[in-house]
């Protein structure tokens, strides 16, 4: 029986600094309202190929500032769409982070983790536990996040969860909750 | 209890704000707590709002929280270039006709809701990252995505965490060809492109009061090039008089208190800045102008959010006058809002721009985002105003945007390479 909250995949390791424009350039990104079309754009900065080079469960490791820049969503819609299970970074820009809870795709800030990690390694992801397991085997938890938000992702992101609870998540925060 | 918050010494302004405006300002709340506060204005644009309309039909909400306080803005591709882009915007004008909502056609957001909507104390959720600009003028301005944004159409308010905050005082005086947009690019390259994420900026110190608010605007809007979450000026007499002037009455006017902590302070002294260029590819790697002169350029742009505002097209026309744009080289002015653009023309810039062989649009996002008016082929280089000089931001992957204001941008304009505006003042 597979686990579902462990994420087995090959990886794909970018920079620092890859900012939403190189994740999908403007010009495509606001000429469709449909993510599959939107994934055929994914990383095209770097590699206009690269939706042909993607495999279903692949992950993708990054640098410091991951996403920075436009606050567009279609960029991590379009890493979803590409069939990528979940982005592991250094850090991540703080709009393109919340956008990856909002819309259901794991977002894991792992500081050193592209010291531990090449391109085409094979390595896990525990969604419960928050964690990277890397080739090595040596395990690398995530920064915490608050519950509220894991829970946000685990159902799917905003549309699903509003689907099932007619409420958004934070409605039901206290005033005070810390994140780390 | 609001007035406890807003005379407590020790709070910034990123503390005050969200205290006074979550849970009914009860308690106060610090760095790294997540709070819910209401939004006063949420505004979302062509490249935005479609996703978020689908996602909203999706959530299956039957009814927005406050029609008055959403505005849907077309100014990225205004107007249409072509069919998809037109598809969108018709998806976007349905919206406003079944809900209600308020529809901004050719004028760009930010500009817009500066010119017309914001007010101090307010709190804005924009989907666009430049929303952070409404900071100039004392809200609380950030940026979102499409989906929280459906939420806050839905809902009326949105999740925050309270940001550590950074002070930069500003001292001295401009010298001459040196403007606001020199002192956030020294400012950027200063701290990096992460530099600010997660973070209030506080612009303070003597030199404020000499910053008019179309400066205070370029700046706090340019400030997201460090990944800040907010970009402040408080309210201060030229706040007041231009709120008089526009018959709008703030909501609070906040002041971090003397004793705030913050995580780290800058000094910049303005009269040491020169005019500064960012090199392609990132915008924190920037040079003062003499280090990139007589680079060769194909395309001049002066416009977006960050710099189509009038005294940028009042620059761009002094140092343009007299002189023609060099043969082979374009330059395309883009004002930011309509209101820009029509004072443009009444006041004779626009007649100017048209004798040195400039091109003058509508108000549009266009050139800065490559969408229309202005895009690059293979390999071509541009100078531009705009906020963002990344790999393929304007047009093709092997085109090269250089940062700069207006002024650098114009001169490089005249000379068809980059050039040192102060030989032009």
């Amino acid at each position: 029986m597979t686990n579902s909250n462990i994420l087995k995949g090959r990886t794909w390791v970018w920079p620092d600094d890859v900012n939403t424009d190189i994740i999908i350039p403007f010009r495509f990104k606001a000429r469709t309202n449909d993510p599959v079309e939107m994934a055929k754009y994914t990383m095209y900065g770097f590699d206009p190929e690269f939706y042909k080079k993607v495999k279903p469960g692949d992950l993708f490791v990054a640098g410091r500032n991951f996403g920075g820049g436009s606050s567009r969503e279609q960029a991590p819609v379009a890493i979803k769409y590409s069939n990528v299970a979940a982005v592991i970074a250094e850090s991540f820009a703080r709009i393109f982070y919340r956008n990856c809870f909002a819309i259901g795709l794991p977002a894991l800030e792992v500081p050193g983790v592209t010291k531990q990690v090449k391109q085409f390694d094979e390595i896990e992801v525990d969604l419960q536990d928050w964690s990277v397991k890397t080739r090595d085997g040596s395990v690398h938890p995530a920064l915490k996040v608050p519950e509220f938000l894991r829970g946000l992702m685990r159902e799917g992101g905003l549309v699903e969860y509003y689907k099932h609870h007619h409420s958004f998540p934070w409605e039901a925060l206290e005033t005070k909750v810390t994140t780390r | 209890m609001h007035q406890d918050i807003l005379t407590d010494d020790a709070l910034t302004f990123a503390e005050k704000i969200i205290s006074v405006r979550a849970g009914g300002g009860e308690k106060t709340h610090h760095p790294g707590d997540i709070t819910v506060i209401p939004a006063d204005l949420a505004m979302a644009q062509d490249s935005t709002g479609p996703l978020a309309i689908k996602v909203f039909g999706e959530m299956g909400v039957p009814r927005v929280w406050d029609p008055s306080k959403i505005h849907l803005v077309i100014d990225h591709s205004f107007p249409a270039p072509d069919e998809k882009v037109a598809n969108l915007h018709h998806l976007m004008r349905e919206f406003v006709k079944n809900y209600g909502v308020r529809l901004v056609e050719g004028s760009i957001s930010h500009q817009h809701l500066l010119e017309n909507h914001i007010v101090p104390g307010m709190v804005l959720f924009g989907a666009d990252s430049h929303t952070c600009q409404g900071g100039a003028v004392g809200a609380f301005a950030t940026g979102i995505g499409s989906s929280e944004m459906a939420a806050v159409w839905a809902s009326g308010k949105l999740w925050v965490k309270v940001p550590d905050s950074i002070k930069v005082n500003l001292s001295g005086q401009f010298k001459k060809g040196v403007f606001a947009r020199d002192v956030v690019s020294h400012f950027i390259s200063t701290v990096g492109e992460d530099g600010g994420n997660y973070r209030s900026i506080e612009w303070k110190g003597p030199a404020v009061k000499d910053l008019s608010i179309a400066s205070r605007a370029c700046i706090s809007n340019n400030s997201m090039e460090c990944g800040c979450k907010l970009s402040i000026f408080e309210v201060d007499s030229a706040t007041q008089e231009y709120f008089r002037s526009v018959n709008r009455k703030p909501m609070y006017e906040i002041h971090a208190g003397p004793k705030a902590t913050y995580k780290d302070e800058y000094d910049i002294d303005l009269g040491k800045l020169g005019p500064e260029v960012a090199e392609p590819g990132n915008v924190d790697k920037v040079k003062e102008v003499g280090e990139v002169e007589g680079t060769p350029i194909d395309q001049a742009f002066i416009g977006s959010s960050t710099n189509g505002r009038y005294e940028d097209l009042a620059i761009t026309a002094k140092i343009l006058k007299g002189h023609k744009v060099k043969t082979g080289t374009r330059c395309v002015i883009t004002p930011a809002s309509r209101s820009i653009f029509e004072q443009a023309i009444k006041n004779g810039l626009v007649e100017i721009f048209l004798q040195s062989g400039a091109v003058f649009t509508n108000a549009t996002c266009g050139a800065c985002v490559g969408t229309h008016l202005g895009a690059l082929g293979e390999n071509e280089v541009c100078i531009s105003s705009s906020p963002r000089n990344y790999i393929g931001r304007m047009g093709a992957l092997t085109s090269k945007i250089y940062l700069s204001s207006p002024a650098t941008a114009a001169a490089s304009a005249i000379e068809g390479k980059i050039a040192d505006p102060r030989r032009y003042l």
